[in-house]
């Protein structure tokens, strides 16, 4: 049995606190989910060899202490890059949650990649990207519409519309030199966007509930199989989770749409 | 050598930030016009040149894509850069050396790590200002930095190290208390901040003098820890008597007695833990505790309550062998937030900072903490004004067989987690104590700021190492610190400790500053000394600081040393039995009666939309989406409900067990205004209304656990304390009459505040917290309208009494009308009827009547829906108990509307359910109101109307979300 599951090594650092949900929601999709301390992996690196994903769950990694995800991502950055790189070109995938998001970003491992080749703008600066505070100046926590442009994204194959939670401080994705954003998109990795009642992307708060440019709530790098999003999908496996499921808008056998993701990456894996 | 890295701010946060600072200056009365631009920076100190920073800077502390950073030099010749010398102002604020400092502390640990010779680091928030020249220094004062807890430099930086601490040599300190005179032994009391009275240094003497010495200052202190109001709650153990009888130990005989009458086999461990523990299911059970922070909130709001969730959460933490922490509830009171700024005592806050202060330290610890915070509730009234009120509350999930804990001859104590430095010194003493205008610059020790991500590392390795069994009994290290935790665990052994083997943030403290020392994120372990080595690896792989500071004993006797020395050797019999008891007297008597004047020509729509922008009603949404509620995704009935996700939920649900359905509804119930009135009939009211909104989410009525926090003033005044002891018997009566059980509570008393020559307390204030079991949470209800269509009901009879009512308040009869009465078998029938019909699928949607009475519920019912509904009383349960006064005129309508009789609920069910759920209710007093749908073209709209068909309420749904939803629109 457990052959056949893909085997998924999620990493909780100091302050990471979505490491439990999000290896449940990877068990519910049939993946074999392990969560080790990040300390164990910086001493070895090369045990992520064992596995076919890597997680980097939620959280205030550090405390969101020099900018949210900043610690982690510096210090992943300086052990951990050879071994997401043979990670990604056997086919394995990588998801960032949030905090997960913000170090993949920290890191240059998104938008770049592993391989960072396809980052520059054609004779141009390289591309450079943060996740940075809110608008709105404050934390938030709310429930957001998103729509999806799966492109070559394994994680979103066959999604349109989803609805999902948000719970961040620093949220807003910039990129820059300027075109920077229009380059991802014509790429296609910009794969997750904020949309209105109307499911057009938008950057008006709160159904954009940080002002990413464009509605940017999720990126992948070039190969599709790199994904970060700042929504939760773990916190949105059941249906009970969601936040109107008493107005029976919804099926209660029906899965959350958090799930799917976690269900797609294991398809994508088997 | 110091150096400022000066970062400026991203775009849209540097607009926001310095929106927030002109509002905030404005509401203080502070008129610009202002420019403020707020930046963040970093001193660095170490022999490094402007290359080594500068690469520093742009390695870890700059975001460069979308901030830039100016490097310069600190020092006596350093001068601002012309560009900033045209601003009106140019103010550095940095925490004050010794106050807790952790993004600092983790800057200088990267950059450690990375081959930087950064040797100490301090975070710095720059503030260049334009604005009148006359205002800046109250700006700085009340805006930008508090004094507290802070330190602001105006200009350049001048300092050229960060100092901190300096060598301390050890001296033992004796405390000659033998032969003194009564004036003198309080004097030493006073002048070593001890809070301890006459009779209790007369029994410490008498105890020394036996011994043939004088004690040590360091045992002086452990006992005025260990005697605190704070530590022994000595006045509710105490012998109170009240109105010519006497009542021994308060506590025993009423929270504790209806939980010991009622003897209840899910109830685990009472009492008797750092949490209450009942059971859950077959695998687990839950606990909580809910504690209060109100002293360090008042002054400093962000760190006061930042330390408060902390706190809190190490309870149930420190609960059996270690629960996991799964939510938090926190409950603000404060004084209207547009208190006049002029109209402040001396050192009081104003209550819009502190209501933002606490609001954010909240939010900072409880979602780093990766801890969901489902339920609270803020309370306004002028009596909090000095002395604002911060309640935390967290609910844990241990593993069955895990609640017991012991300790053992030879077991290890060992400390884990944050290092002790001066923070919080006094805690537990200055908490005992009423504030007054010099308590900000008097009890700045007393103040501490949290670091949860040390906490969360603790959190991590206390789980792990518990399901490992690496020690045997844990707790945590709260008021008193060490000397608290580790005077509590040892209270039936002994225990020897080497303090001198405590880790310290920096040098200098004496042996008993370790000793009483608040530092927070701190646990104490009893480890088997054979599993010491594994406990202590685990906790290194894991990043956390763990110290073995001695051992626990079989002597009877607390043995403390220094370097070798001994400092402290007390008797643990005397420590914990030899306070002398205390006496007190207390008088009762409720506020008298006075009529309401009635006034018949009102307009009720206005009347509606004023309540529903009352501070105690009004929208909460700004303070909840602050704080994650959906982390360890547990939470399937969410704070806010509704079709925009913003209608008030009575209850929040979380899964405690993920993987089965069965789940817990949490909520409170707490209302000042009835304490005022009538003590005892407030206990029974917020009572019933904690288990109402439990229940009206899905809760069993049987299994339902309630917890008890008293802020109350200075007991040493009889009026004060009767109505104390009248409200714990309110408590004992209702809980037994109910089933409901007390698990845990807390009190905080002296909350006043001397001004002037007079004592301002606040008023008697009960908050009743709620933890009821919801057999299946798919049957959960929440209170948002579902279907035009559906029926709406009424259960539970209206009175027309209005004492404490919020529509009293408005109308400017404050303190008129009867307080409302709690008939307890109709309650106690209703609750297990409701609980039923929500079982049976009948119920679509429910929600409580509270503050604002029916025609607030139905309003929110209504919002939340964002649908109409259309109503009339006609039928409506009724019961005249107000002498009518000679010439008025018979009217219902008012009490319909809004009076607060309690027990009652309005429910909406299909009309196809109608007749299994009205069988459901036919012994109670139930009847149907109306139906969901109103609207005119298609504006949904309430409208209200009474039994002669006239019209008394008529408005938009728009208009009462509009009136909701101003009031905290910050």
């Amino acid at each position: 049995m457990r052959m056949n599951r893909p085997r998924v090594l999620i990493v909780r650092a100091p302050g990471t606190n979505c490491d439990e949900e999000a290896a449940r929601a990877w068990g519910l999709a049939g993946a074999y989910p392990e969560t080790r301390h990040v300390n164990e992996l910086l001493a070895r690196p090369d045990a992520l060899d064992e596995f076919d994903a890597f997680t980097l769950p939620g959280g205030f990694s550090h405390g969101d202490d020099l900018g949210a995800g900043r610690i982690l991502a510096t210090r992943l950055a300086t052990v951990l890059g050879d071994s997401l790189r043979r990670l990604v070109e056997r086919g394995g995938l990588v998801l960032g949650i949030c905090n997960g998001f913000q170090v993949l970003v920290k890191a240059g491992l998104l938008p770049g990649g592993t391989t960072k080749t396809d980052v520059s703008l054609a004779g141009f600066a390289p591309i450079e990207a943060t996740l940075t505070h809110n608008d709105a100046g404050r934390f938030e926590s709310r429930w957001t519409r998103l729509a999806a442009t799966p492109g070559h994204c394994p994680f979103l194959r066959g999604l349109e519309t989803l609805e999902l939670p948000v719970a961040h401080g620093e949220g807003k994705f910039v990129a820059r030199p300027a075109g920077a954003l229009a380059a991802l998109e014509s790429r296609g990795q910009v794969v997750l966007r904020y949309i209105d009642h109307a499911g057009r992307p938008t950057e008006v708060y709160p159904d954009n509930p940080n002002g990413s440019a464009g509605g940017v709530a999720g990126v992948c790098d070039s190969t599709g199989r790199i994904f970060g999003l700042m929504p939760h999908p773990e916190r949105f496996v059941n249906v009970i989770q969601h936040p109107r499921w008493t107005r029976r808008d919804r099926p209660l056998d029906e899965p959350g749409d958090g799930f799917r993701i976690f269900q797609n990456a294991v398809e994508a894996l088997v | 050598m110091l150096w400022h890295v000066d970062i400026s701010l991203a775009e849209g946060r540097a607009e926001s930030e310095q929106r927030r600072l002109i509002a905030e200056a404005e509401e203080l009365g502070l008129h610009g016009p202002w420019r403020i631009t707020a930046g963040r920076g970093f001193l660095l100190e170490g022999p490094l040149d402007e290359r080594d920073v500068a690469r520093a800077a742009d390695a870890v502390l700059v975001d460069r894509v979308v901030e830039s950073r100016v490097i310069t030099r600190c020092g006596v010749d350093a001068r601002l850069s012309d560009a900033d010398c045209a601003h009106t102002a140019v103010v550095h604020v940095t925490r004050k050396p010794g106050v807790t400092d952790p993004e600092a502390h983790s800057a200088a640990t990267l950059l450690r790590d990375l081959g930087f010779a950064v040797e100490n680091a301090r975070c710095v928030r720059t503030y260049r200002i334009d604005g009148p020249r006359n205002a800046i220094a109250r700006l700085v004062a009340k805006v930008l930095a508090n004094d507290a807890v802070e330190h602001a430099t105006t200009g350049a930086i001048t300092i050229d190290r960060l100092g901190e601490g300096s060598k301390y040599r050890f001296e033992r300190v004796v405390a000659k208390i033998r032969g003194l005179d009564d004036d003198a032994l309080v004097n030493v009391s006073r002048a070593g901040g001890l809070a301890l009275s006459l009779e209790e240094m007369r029994a410490i003497q008498a105890h020394f003098d036996a011994l043939g010495r004088d004690p040590t200052d360091c045992e002086l202190e452990t006992l005025a820890q260990t005697w605190s109001e704070h530590c022994s709650h000595k006045t509710l153990r105490g012998k109170v008597e009240i109105d010519g009888r006497v009542v021994d130990n308060v506590l025993k005989s009423t929270i504790f007695e209806a939980t010991r009458a009622l003897n209840l086999d899910w109830l685990v461990s009472v009492f008797s833990d750092n949490a209450g523990v009942v059971r859950f299911d077959d695998e687990f059970d839950v606990c909580f505790k809910v504690e209060t922070h109100n002293h360090p909130s008042a002054i400093d709001p962000y760190g006061g309550a930042n330390t408060g969730i902390g706190g809190v959460i190490r309870d149930p933490l420190g609960t059996g062998l270690g629960a996991k922490p799964i939510c938090n509830t926190d409950v603000f009171c404060v004084a209207p937030t547009d208190w006049p700024p002029d109209g402040l005592p001396e050192g009081v806050l104003h209550p819009r900072r502190i209501l933002k202060g606490v609001v954010a330290g909240v939010r900072d610890y409880g979602n780093r903490m990766g801890i969901a915070t489902v339920n609270g509730a803020v309370a306004v009234d002028a009596g909090y004004l000095a002395n604002p009120l911060v309640f935390c509350g967290t609910v844990g999930v241990l593993p069955r067989g895990m609640s017991e804990k012991h300790v053992e001859s030879g077991d290890r104590i060992v400390a884990i987690g944050g290092r002790t430095g001066r923070d919080g010194i006094h805690g537990a003493t200055f908490s005992s104590l009423e504030l007054s205008g010099e308590s900000d610059s008097l009890s700045g020790g007393a103040v501490q700021i949290g670091d949860a991500l040390v906490q969360k590392t603790v959190l991590d390795v206390v789980l792990r190492a518990r399901d490992r069994r690496l020690f045997r009994a844990i707790t945590d290290c709260g008021a008193g610190g060490f000397s608290s935790a580790v005077g509590e665990m040892a209270a039936e052994s002994g225990a020897e400790v080497d303090l001198d083997r405590a880790p310290l943030k920096y040098e200098g403290l004496s042996y008993t500053e370790i000793w009483i020392s608040e530092a927070q994120e701190r646990m104490v372990l009893a480890a088997p000394p054979e599993r010491l080595d594994e406990l202590l690896a685990l906790c290194r792989d894991e990043g956390v600081e763990a110290h073995d500071l001695g051992r626990f004993t079989d002597t009877g006797r607390l043995v403390l040393k220094y370097e070798g020395n001994v400092v402290a050797d007390l008797a643990m019999s005397f420590l914990h039995d030899g306070r002398p008891a205390v006496v007190r007297r207390a008088a009762y008597r409720p506020a008298p009666f006075v009529p309401i004047r009635v006034d018949t020509t009102r307009d009720w729509s206005r009347d509606l939309l004023r309540l529903l922008g009352h501070w105690d009603v009004c929208s909460k949404e700004w303070i909840v989406r602050q704080y994650d509620h959906e982390v360890q995704a547990r939470t399937v009935v969410k704070p806010l409900v509704g079709v925009r996700d913003e209608g008030p939920g009575d209850a929040s649900v979380v899964l405690p067990a993920p993987g089965s359905f069965r789940g817990l509804a949490v909520a409170c119930g707490l209302n000042p205004r009835f304490g005022k009135l009538d003590a005892y009939a407030m206990a029974r009211l917020v009572i019933d209304e904690a288990a109402r909104n439990v229940v009206a989410v899905g809760a069993d009525p049987s299994r339902i656990a309630l917890l008890d926090n008293f802020c109350w003033g200075n007991p040493e005044r009889p009026e004060t304390l009767g109505s104390l002891v009248r409200a714990a018997e309110g408590c004992r009566d209702l809980a037994i009459e109910y089933g409901m059980p007390f698990i845990s509570g807390k009190d905080s008393l002296y909350n006043e505040y001397r001004h002037e020559g007079t004592s301002h307390a606040i008023p008697p204030t009960l908050l009743i917290s709620a933890l009821g079991q919801v057999p299946d949470v798919r049957r959960c209800v929440t209170m948002d309208l579902k279907a035009r269509g559906n029926l709406l009901y009424v259960i539970g009879t209206t009175r027309d009494e209005f004492g404490g009512s919020l529509w009293a308040e408005i109308a400017g009869n404050s303190g008129c009308g009867r307080v409302p009465r709690v008939d307890a078998a109709v309650s106690r029938s209703t609750l297990h009827a409701m609980h039923a019909a929500i079982v049976r699928g009948l119920v679509r949607s429910c929600h409580d009547l509270s503050e604002g009475g029916l025609a607030v519920a139905l309003a929110e019912m209504a919002i939340a829906g964002d649908v109409g509904a259309e109503v009339s009383l006609a039928h409506a349960p009724f019961e005249e108990v107000e002498p009518r006064e000679p010439g008025t005129a018979a009217s219902n309508d008012r009490a319909l509307l809004f009076s607060e009789s309690p027990s009652r609920f309005v429910v909406e069910v299909e009309p196809g359910l109608a007749a299994a759920f009205e069988g459901v209710f036919r012994d109670l007093p139930c009847a149907r109101l109306g139906m969901v749908g109103a609207e005119t073209d298609g504006v949904p709209r309430l409208l209200i109307r009474n039994a002669r068909g006239e019209t008394l309420v008529d408005l938009p749904v728009d208009t009462l979300r509009a009136a909701w939803k101003s009031t905290l629109d910050w």
